[in-house]
């Protein structure tokens, strides 16, 4: 059943070991310990690992260069906030500490390279060294040497070292525009629902029989597969409901050879799992307790976004409204809505043909200060100082996100405004402060 | 929210204006004594109000220190399930509403509770201080290393200690941190004492508080939670996210791939109105606090909270700030002129006879002595006041709508109150139940007249009680009528009549012994009323205790500074104090700076201003300010290189002021963005229509 593993220069039981823990990906396996050859032999320069999520790429990784024992360095891109962690890491993981205190306070490339091989002269590499950038896509958003730099490390540092990518996204959007040396790619494609199945059965409760675990992974693959493939939340899922699965067998209803009966008993539940706790509208830790107290009907569980209700002062009511209104109205309808003579104007008289579109698809449009307040000052009814606390107001509203700056900060003469809420959210705010926001919207004149 | 700012600017306005009070008022010595006097006051109002929303803050807090020792717990045993489960980051959404200002205290009595029973280990950030994840690592580290650092000084740990110094002045990881944790629960094993053993988990927690979550970068939120889910199995670490809007904001900010790292539980905080209400019940509503606020004062104070900020705190803020302003009122008892001028003392000197008339306003100590007196009086009223006010429950109105209504007119002759008494009179069962309730608030109160009405009250309850057991329910022979008519569907003129006719009856029927009961339980209680719900203004020196002047609060709290500016701009004279800039006719005098010549010439312009008709303009009644003589050939050129520099200058000053901006629509023009209208109306002036 499990597929071997071949290389020469590796010892035949820990193959066999590695192969034992890396099931649905023995192939892929494979291929990489072709690529890296004999221990003691170069490597190619680099090789570029991508697939989805949880595909397995760290885990194969970890675990070909763990059982064998090779010397590696693992970096996780996104814990990298300057590249002086990274060059750091892999330094450490190498050379040891007394290597990594050597890099100078704000290291550059150069002094990475520079270091690395003064060590390695001290300490050649007997067998070829491993850096695994997980996360590489994050290495784009750092200097623009540093990735190519990296792709040719070999060369640079002069050692048998072969740098290792694991990414999401595919080599061609890493290519800068410069060029760089092209890394071996290698993909890792999703799981099947038979490898998940296989995968997943492997961890069962030990109180249980393999096979009735199975047959719940079978029932949770059912529902679930068709919207996560994520191996990661499938098995924290099997994890949480298993329980309730076990219930009317702890219960003495049923045996566990009845699968229908446990199907119909667990397959609700996972339906709304697949509602609440995969989507993280309840914790886990509550889904849990739920389970535990559900005899007691204590009614449904209010999700995360169920709770919408915001409170606000008056003034930033209007505010919001007032932007809103600034946001999804062109400019030159505002003497329609809040001119009180206005003559009549027709919509289609003033339409051009860049507005017949909904500016509800097209979404909010940034603003000037001057215009929200002026709509302010026509919606709100009664007559307001312009204070300080109005435009404080203001800022505070784009702290709470309920309003973005589009202009820099910096810019203090016209800021521009865009404002943030959606359609039913202000619907309700107006509706607290009796203001009926559809009749000043141009899309549902 | 930058209404703390104008609340500071209040302050120094305020200062110096009880200064000026105080001059007008005794000597040194007296003023160092009100000082003292009002710090006192300020301080146990402070105390109390911290106390007071401590005690709000209880329950939501208890439940989130629950939260953290659970999840620490849940995390410590390892059964199949919590092998299986994927680890989350357990996580307490915080709901607090959007009364940022508040939330700083609420975070700090957090902090510290957790510092106290659950772990040491806690960080609380700011959104504005973490701008990348760079300096959020750096703040987390620093809270978290740098605060237990200094605690224990153990000789042995110094070179570890130094150690990470050296790590941490390098760069910041959360490696570094595992590092530290494990070396500090290692320690603890070995050294610590029991007592703190017992108190606090094996594994304490690593708590970060992320105070205001909507300000934060989702970008770095983000990268920081993915770097925490790496280290999640060596260090217990978890999260408290503040936030003021709603808890969907997390799915706003973060994605699946990240929320699903996430254990989220909702806490969910006491309304910032509800908030403001216990407060107001508890600090304003008593007789505790010699200081008071009037009807106006008060309803401009929860305007402010209601239309702009919401925040409790600079509301409590705002109640301090008027204390201290009429502070100098309520010390001048020794002050006996001004006590002398007060209208509410006058008044009741008009009602003394001429003898005492005279004894008052010529012999100190007999005013010292009434003063005394009446001062106890006042306190007296107070004393009776709040206990009455607390009868609402009668009519279940709000206590602090009714305290509003009887800071400013007598209570009594409302409409409002007429028909609550009505309503008592129409009332059966539920009054006993309400008089229940009176009974109930009356008990704690100790003032001498209280106790009679509450004696009376219990007095009454038991008529009522006997009269339940001797006789049954005698209100059918009225009920009845009313059945009968709902039976049969008469006309509508049928339909008056016998409603006319119950009228009659009711009028000439004799009362039954419950109504009279009823009738003598609702004089007691209209005679209470009537005692002790008169307005503060009708009580002499009430001015001592009640703090009037609402306009000012107005003006030192809604700080208007556009209104401002442009007082400036238009009459100099009303800040700079200078003779030579006072004006009559609200014309600009030539001698006045620069900007406001230039503001008050570009009042004249329409939309866009010629640059250099305006520079001609000002030449000229630059000139006559300069005293040059008006016949003479430069008067008025334009080619006097100082004065352009001068009216540049002045120009962009204005474009700074956001009066004027440059347009494209015409060369050498500039825009104006203000008008006439503005300049018109500066009290109240609105924003006229870019149109």
């Amino acid at each position: 059943m499990i597929a071997r593993l071949q290389q020469t220069g590796y010892e035949e039981d820990r193959l066999q070991r590695v192969a034992k823990l890396l099931p649905c990906r023995e192939l892929q396996a494979g291929t990489l310990l072709s690529i890296m050859g004999q221990p003691q032999q170069y490597s190619y320069p680099s090789v570029f690992i991508y697939g989805h999520r949880a595909s397995g790429k760290s885990h194969v990784m970890h675990i070909l260069l763990k059982e064998l024992e090779l010397p590696h360095a693992t970096v996780s891109c996104v814990e990298c906030v300057s590249v002086a962690l990274l060059f750091e890491q892999v330094l450490l993981s190498f050379f040891g500490c007394d290597a990594a205190s050597l890099l100078p306070r704000s290291p550059s490339l150069s002094d990475f390279v520079r270091i690395y091989r003064q060590q390695c002269l001290e300490m050649p590499a007997k067998q070829t060294r491993y850096v695994v950038m997980e996360k590489a896509e994050l290495l784009r958003d750092m200097d623009a040497n540093l990735l190519p730099a990296i792709l040719r490390l070999q060369e640079l540092v002069e050692d048998n070292v072969t740098v290792i990518f694991l990414s999401e996204i595919v080599w061609d959007k890493f290519r800068p525009n410069t060029g760089c040396f092209e890394p071996l790619l290698l993909h890792f494609p999703d799981y099947s629902k038979g490898e998940l199945q296989q995968i997943l059965s492997q961890d069962k409760h030990p109180s249980y029989s393999a096979e009735f675990y199975s047959s719940y992974i079978n029932i949770l693959l059912g529902v679930f597969y068709s919207v996560c493939r994520d191996l990661r939340e499938l098995r924290h899922l099997a994890a949480l409901n298993f329980s309730k699965f076990c219930e009317p067998l702890a219960e003495g209803k049923v045996k566990e050879s009845d699968t229908h009966k446990l199907w119909r008993n667990i397959e609700p539940h996972l339906k709304k799992a697949m509602q609440t706790v995969y989507l993280r509208e309840v914790s886990s830790l509550q889904w849990e307790q739920m389970q535990q107290v559900e005899e007691k009907e204590t009614g449904p569980l209010r999700g995360l976004s169920a709770h919408t209700h915001v409170e606000l002062p008056y003034y930033s009511k209007f505010l919001l409204i007032a932007a809103y209104l600034a946001s999804y109205n062109p400019a030159r309808t505002d003497k329609r809505f809040f001119l009180k003579h206005h003559g009549k104007i027709k919509k289609t008289n003033f339409l051009k043909k860049n507005e017949k579109t909904s500016n509800h698809l097209l979404g909010p449009k940034p603003f000037p200060l001057d215009r929200l307040l002026a709509i302010f000052y026509s919606v709100v009814d009664s007559r307001v100082a312009p204070t300080a606390s109005i435009f404080s107001q203001i800022s505070s509203l784009v702290t709470l996100q309920l309003l973005t700056q589009v202009s820099h900060d910096d810019q203090l003469d016209a800021p521009k405004y865009k404002c943030a809420v959606s359609m039913d959210f202000i619907c309700a705010i107006s509706r607290t402060v009796n203001f009926d926001i559809v009749k000043y919207l141009y899309d549902f004149l | 929210m930058e209404v703390i700012f104008c609340i500071f600017q209040g302050c120094f306005v305020f200062k110096p204006s009880t200064k000026k009070k105080k001059h007008l008022g005794l000597g040194a010595q007296n003023s160092g004594k009100r000082y003292k006097l009002c710090q006192d006051l300020w301080d146990q109002i402070k105390t109390d109000t911290e106390s007071l929303q401590d005690e709000l803050n209880r329950s939501i807090l208890d439940s989130l220190l629950d939260f953290t020792r659970k999840c620490s717990s849940t995390r410590q045993h390892g059964d199949w399930a919590s092998q299986m489960r994927a680890s989350e980051i357990p996580t307490a959404a915080l709901v607090l509403g959007v009364n940022v200002p508040d939330h700083d205290m609420t975070f700090q009595s957090l902090s510290e509770l957790l510092q106290q029973l659950v772990t040491p280990h806690v960080a609380s950030l700011q959104a504005k201080e973490c701008g990348a994840l760079k300096h959020l690592m750096k703040r987390v580290l620093e809270r978290l290393m740098g605060t237990t650092c200094t605690v224990d000084d153990d000789e042995e740990e110094e070179p570890e200690q130094t150690s990470t110094e050296t790590h941490k002045s390098m760069h910041c990881s959360l490696g570094i941190l595992c590092d530290w944790y494990k070396s500090k629960t290692r320690v603890g094993h070995e050294s610590q004492s029991v007592v703190l053993q017992s108190k606090m988990l094996q594994q304490p927690p690593v708590v970060v508080i992320f105070k205001d979550l909507e300000a934060f970068n989702h970008r770095v939120l983000q990268d920081f939670i993915l770097i925490c889910s790496r280290y999640i199995e060596r260090l217990p670490l978890m999260f408290i996210f503040g936030i003021a809007t709603s808890p969907s904001t997390i799915q706003n900010m973060l994605p699946h791939s990240v929320s699903s790292l996430l254990c989220i539980e909702l806490f969910q905080s006491l309304s910032c109105t509800q908030h403001l209400a216990t407060v107001i019940d508890k600090l304003v509503l008593t007789s505790h606090f010699p200081f008071k606020l009037n009807g106006k004062v008060m309803q401009v104070l929860i305007s402010i909270f209601l239309y702009h900020d919401f925040s409790v705190r600079n509301f409590i803020k705002l109640a301090l700030l008027e204390h201290f302003h009429s502070q100098p009122l309520s010390l001048s008892q020794r002050d006996l002129e001004r006590i002398r001028q007060l209208p509410s003392f006058r008044r009741y000197t008009e009602k003394q006879d001429a003898q005492e008339k005279v004894n008052l306003m010529t012999d100190d100590t007999h005013l010292k002595v009434e003063c005394r007196k009446l001062i106890k009086d006042l306190r007296k009223y107070h004393k009776n006041y709040y206990p009455v006010l607390s009868l609402h429950t009668l009519t279940s109105s709000l206590p602090r709508e009714l305290h509003l209504i009887c800071l400013e007119k007598t209570v009594w002759e409302t409409e409002e109150y007429q028909s609550a008494m009505k309503l008592l009179r129409m009332l059966a069962k539920e009054l006993i139940a309400s008089i229940q309730r009176c009974c109930g608030t009356l008990k704690p109160v100790k003032s001498k007249k209280m106790m009679n009405a509450l004696i009376q009250m219990e007095e009454i309850l038991t008529k009522i009680k006997q009269l339940d057991e001797n006789a049954p329910p005698v209100d059918n022979s009225i009920t009845s009528p009313v059945k009968s008519l709902s039976q049969k569907k008469t006309d509508l003129f049928q339909l008056q009549k016998t409603l006319l006719e119950m009228n009659e009856t009711r009028r000439t029927k004799k009362l039954s012994p419950f109504e009279t009961v009823r009738n003598e339980a609702l004089e007691l209680i209209d005679g209470l009323v009537k005692s002790h719900l008169s307005p503060p203004e009708a009580q002499t020196l009430y001015e001592v205790c009640y703090y009037t002047s609402s306009a000012t609060v107005r003006r030192h709290l809604n700080a208007t500074p556009r209104t401002s500016i442009q007082a400036a701009l238009s009459n100099p004279y009303h800040y700079l104090q200078n003779e030579s800039l006072k004006t009559e006719d609200g014309s600009v005098s030539n001698a006045a700076p620069d900007i406001c010549i230039a503001y008050k010439l570009h009042l004249e312009c329409g939309r866009l201003i010629n640059l250099y008709d305006w520079l001609e303009a000002y030449a000229t009644v630059a000139s006559a300010a300069d005293g040059n003589d008006p016949d003479s050939d430069t008067f008025g050129k334009v080619d006097d290189l100082f004065s352009s520099a001068r009216f540049i200058q002045a120009v962009s000053e204005l474009e700074f002021l956001g009066f004027i901006k440059s347009t494209k629509q015409k060369t050498d023009h500039v825009a104006r963005l203000t008008w006439e209208a503005v300049e018109r109306e500066k009290r109240t002036h609105t924003w006229l229509l870019p149109l």
